[in-house]
């Protein structure tokens, strides 16, 4: 049985939002935050639903036709539903932090609007089911970020925008012409054909390769793979929920997700193998890995460092694609969703530390584990993780990369592995250790940059609770990996379906 | 070629509530228009009222065209033949200029009554009619004088449209317009004759018969490609399409940027594919051109200060993107399925494009009106206050830059699928700029707009209705992009 509203209203959901936000006059604060967190309640109810009817084996369809050869095609399969469960739980917690966070500020119809059709936008690119529907989705995502960049409406902030446009609307381009040209050369292909592209391999292989640099050079910008990373780190001007979302779930993690689509299922692992495009892609995610982690280590302030991060961080996806194997595939699946929650939780941290205690910069961050205990703890379980300790979710992805390595005789990738924990560690540690061992203005010595009392705890609630939860699921996820319906075993899941016929 | 554009005879008569329809199609938006004259509208519901009928006449074609395929009206006057023609082609481009033109009538009296017009404001109205009966008849009409009448009473009305506002600026452009426009229409009419004189005869059907490339073939396509190009403002003779613009009246721009300057690119088409069939060069020199189009159009948009310059400019390049498809649609030896997509998507282009310009230019003159500004810089920090208009612009202008989910998205997949086919590199690479150039000049007027260390004006406040006018055009050129197969598939319809 097709149930092909599934799909439709879950996209539907956050498209009506948006329209309804649009709708209410800027003063209807009320309404507009009631509106959006039951729709954000509903949307996880929607995705939980496909859940359990891809669990059971249904693979729901929605489709119509737009021009001859080409449809619209949604479908909820596991890869699908892992990025659409990301984003719909992550949209809950992000609007939750932003209604506290933008508190009293201007332009929040605006911001509201555009937040909620760059959900909309993810949910569609995590089921469109061809690379014509994911097109749709993957430019309205670039368009609905920039409003959102620019928010603050500075200088600095139209700046930054600027780079974040021709960074992706270039990318954009460059992704158009490796679309048209596969479309060309094979018709409309389904994400979900068991064939892949092999008939292709004998009579176009110069081709196939080109189409392969071009969708996967287009899609690395948004994925942030160095030389293409340069938007991203300014683009921290934006509010911290924005970063948040840009960082953990939409655009870094679209562009990491359409390298996951294009190598899994339009090309299939074995023609990429074939094409020795996998290596290259290694290649270019470790020296990423390397190279954002020294940057990383350079940044004086909080929010460029954890940015830099995501640089690094985001390659180990593209890692995981480039080792050959199952193992190598769950570590890349898995950390999808581990780097997602892990981040969210430390840009929650630093927009806690700047809004409360105005902290930017991380020689202010001295001793602020006593003034706001529940921040700090936070920030260390992500710290933690993003190294790779146990029993945080980041230590499985670093497993079971580190295992596919091996069992894919490339001996290297451990030594990346072990050389970006070490630099991991270089630049997280010294902030656990100035946060909790340091003295500090809450030890009577000097005073924070801009202190406000915020609320009756630490900090507002609605600041407060959003990273509490991402915190204690960041630690869930490593602490029971082993659970059913655990990212770690839904990643399985879906890379039985790839390399199992 | 030929019978894309339904010059073929028709398989059914024409039912007796078709003539009533096609009458109303052709005679109601003169008639209204002349009525509207007498009894200036202050308020939009009347004028909706009055154009119920139209659009009426317009679903009425429609569907007798579903249910008959190619319909023929033949009449013999004086010892003429006289025929109309309604193929799947015309059905769309008709409906098109009914919704459009309704759009524009809606949008008039909120804009009348908000700016100072002057009293000539209430000609308007029947000047207006005449623009839409002239369009109605050129995407109907069969032979060369029809549309040469058609072309000419257009052109004519749509000068004194752009003049209306009386200001010396807009005279003087004005004037300009029309002196280029009766050159236009003069080589037109040279071209006509030396077909009349050589070949004896006017209708299009007829002529595709008897015409055989020669020199008389070429050198008629060149007066006529000329005259047409002239008046269709086809880069490098489109100077006189910004000053025109930057001084008429919001609801005038929109329709003639729309539709106006369309129905020359539409016979140019039409003609050509009659006199150059298959022909090499001529079809080449006009995507050249195009190419040229698409960077200098982007560049002048992209340099502009003033708001209706770079919307205005912009149409320059967006009908670059039609001329790089010319060698598709017209070249030899190009093969059916490149040359399907071609047409598909360049018909595509058109109305998307016609339908995105109309909002942007409704958009443009929102922002204008509530400003009192027209400059780039001028407009800094709408975003807070008009964030309707703004939010209109910015969709028309996905339309635009080819983004998904719109018809220029859509058509422009078509037109690169044509040319990967074809091997048109050139074409490919001048698309791909386009769209990068265009969102080079929209998004540096978003820029201003969000910036928020712009002093706050006093905005005077838009009449209702004038933004939803604006969104709901925008919204049909992105529905177009996703429900592409039905308009499309109509023009199939009525095949030989």
């Amino acid at each position: 049985m097709n149930a092909a509203w599934l799909p439709l209203t879950a996209l539907a959901t956050s498209l009506l939002v948006v329209v309804i936000i649009f709708a209410l006059p800027e003063e209807a604060r009320r309404l507009r935050t009631t509106i959006n967190l039951v729709a954000a309640v509903v949307k996880i109810i929607l995705v939980m639903l496909m859940v359990r009817r891809v669990a059971a084996g249904h693979e729901d369809i929605f489709s119509f036709q737009v021009i001859g050869g080409v449809d619209f095609v949604l479908r909820s399969d596991a890869l699908g539903v892992m990025f659409a469960g990301l984003s719909s739980l992550l949209w809950l917690c992000t609007t939750v932090y932003a209604i506290g966070y933008l508190e009293g500020s201007a332009n929040r119809k605006r911001f509201f609007g555009f937040f909620s059709l760059c959900v909309a936008s993810t949910i569609g690119i995590a089921l469109a089911d061809n690379l014509f529907t994911f097109l749709i989705f993957y430019e309205m995502l670039t368009l609905s970020t920039y409003p959102l960049v620019v928010h603050n409406g500075t200088q600095k902030a139209l700046d930054a925008g600027r780079v974040y446009l021709r960074y992706t609307l270039s990318a954009g381009v460059v992704l158009l012409l490796g679309a048209v040209l596969l479309y060309t050369l094979t018709g409309d292909q389904s994400f979900s054909s068991e064939e892949g592209l092999g008939d292709y391999l004998n009579d176009h292989r110069g081709l196939l390769t080109l189409i392969f640099a071009l969708l996967v050079g287009g899609l690395a910008v948004k994925a942030a793979m160095v030389p293409l990373h340069g938007w991203l780190p300014r683009a921290m001007v934006a509010p911290a929920p924005v970063s948040a979302l840009l960082h953990a779930v939409a655009v870094v993690k679209a562009g990491a997700f359409g390298i996951l689509r294009v190598v899994y299922d339009l090309f299939g692992i074995e023609l990429s193998v074939e094409l020795g495009v996998i290596t290259v892609l290694a290649v270019a995610a470790s020296i990423t890995i390397i190279y954002g982690s020294l940057r990383a280590i350079a940044q004086e302030e909080l929010k460029p460092r954890l940015a830099f991060s995501t640089v690094s961080q985001v390659s180990y996806v593209i890692l995981g694609i480039g080792i050959f194997g199952p193992f190598g595939t769950v570590g890349a699946l898995a950390h999808l969703l581990h780097q997602g929650l892990m981040k969210v939780t430390l840009f929650f941290c630093a927009g806690n530390y700047a809004e409360e205690l105005g902290i930017h910069r991380i020689d202010e961050m001295d001793g602020a584990g006593k003034r706001m205990p529940l921040t700090s703890i936070a920030f260390t379980i992500g710290a933690l993780g993003m190294i790779g300790l146990p029993p945080v979710a980041g230590f499985i992805t670093k497993w079971y990369l580190g295992v596919g390595a091996i069992q894919a005789g490339m001996y290297w990738i451990v030594a990346v592995l072990v050389a970006s924990s070490t630099l991991n560690a270089i630049y997280f540690l010294p902030i656990v250790h100035r946060l909790w061992f340091r003295l500090g203005p809450s030890h009577g010595k000097g005073s924070w940059p801009k202190e406000q009392r915020l609320g009756r705890l630490e900090t507002h609630g609605w600041l407060l609770w959003p990273m509490v939860f991402t915190a204690l699921v960041s630690l869930g996820a490593g602490l029971f990996a082993g659970l059913p319906f655990s990212p770690l075993d839904w990643a399985a899941r879906v890379a039985n379906g790839e390399y199992l016929p | 070629m030929i019978w894309r554009f339904g010059l073929f005879d028709s398989t059914f008569e024409p039912l007796a509530s078709t003539h009533w329809a096609l009458l109303a199609a052709l005679g109601l938006p003169l008639l209204l228009g002349l009525f509207a004259a007498l009894f200036s509208p202050k308020r939009a519901l009347p004028v909706a009222l009055a154009s119920l009928p139209v659009l009426a006449s317009g679903v009425v074609l429609l569907a007798a065209f579903e249910q008959a395929g190619l319909l023929r009206w033949q009449w013999e006057i004086a010892g003429i033949h006289l025929s109309l023609r309604l193929n799947g082609l015309s059905v769309l481009l008709l409906l098109m200029t009914q919704v459009i033109g309704v759009a524009a009538a809606l949008y008039t009296p909120g804009y009348l009554r908000l700016s100072e017009t002057g009293p000539l404001a209430r000609w308007l109205w029947p000047l207006m009619g005449v623009v839409l009966s002239a369009l109605s008849l050129i995407w109907l009409a069969t032979d060369l004088l029809t549309l040469y009448i058609a072309l000419e009473l257009m052109g004519l009305a749509a000068v004194g449209m752009l003049m209306l506002s009386g200001k010396v600026p807009a005279i003087v452009a004005g004037m300009r317009y029309l002196l280029l426009a009766l050159v236009g229409s003069l080589t037109y009419l040279l071209g006509v004759a030396l077909i009349l004189g050589h070949w004896g005869r006017l209708d299009l059907q007829g002529l595709a018969e008897v015409i055989e490339p020669g020199p008389v073939a070429w050198f008629a396509a060149a007066l006529i490609g000329a005259g047409l190009a002239l008046k269709a403002a086809l880069f490098p003779l489109h100077a006189w399409l910004t000053p025109v613009h930057e001084n008429a009246w919001t609801p005038v721009s929109a329709l003639h940027a729309a539709l106006v300057i369309k129905a020359s690119l539409f016979m140019l088409l039409q003609l050509w594919s009659i006199l150059l069939p298959e022909t090499f060069y001529a079809p080449r020199v006009i995507a050249w051109l195009g190419m040229l189009a698409i960077v200098w159009g982007g560049l002048l948009a992209w340099r502009t200060d003033s708001l209706k310059t770079l919307v205005a400019s912009s149409t320059v390049a967006q009908l670059g993107y039609l001329m790089v498809a010319f060698p598709l649609l017209l070249g030899p030896d190009i093969a059916p399925l490149p040359r399907a997509l071609a047409w598909e998507g360049f018909w595509l282009q058109l109305m998307g494009h016609a339908f995105a310009k109309a909002a942007m230019f409704m958009a443009a003159g929102n922002l204008i009106l509530a400003t009192g500004e027209s400059t780039l810089k001028g407009l800094a920090g709408t975003s807070r206050r008009l964030p309707l208009s703004l939010l209109v612009f910015g969709i028309a202008s996905i339309t635009l830059m080819g983004l998904p989910p719109s018809a220029g998205f859509t058509a422009k997949w078509m037109l690169l699928q044509a040319m990967i086919i074809t091997q048109q590199w050139w074409a490919v690479a001048a698309l791909l700029t386009g769209t990068l150039l265009t969102a080079a000049y929209v998004f540096r007027m978003f820029r201003y707009s969000f910036d928020e260390t712009a002093p706050r004006h006093r905005y005077q406040p838009l009449a209702p209705g004038m933004d939803m006018i604006a969104l709901t055009l925008a919204l049909i050129a992105f529905a177009l992009g996703l429900l592409a197969h039905y308009p499309l598939e109509l023009m199939h319809g009525g095949s030989p």
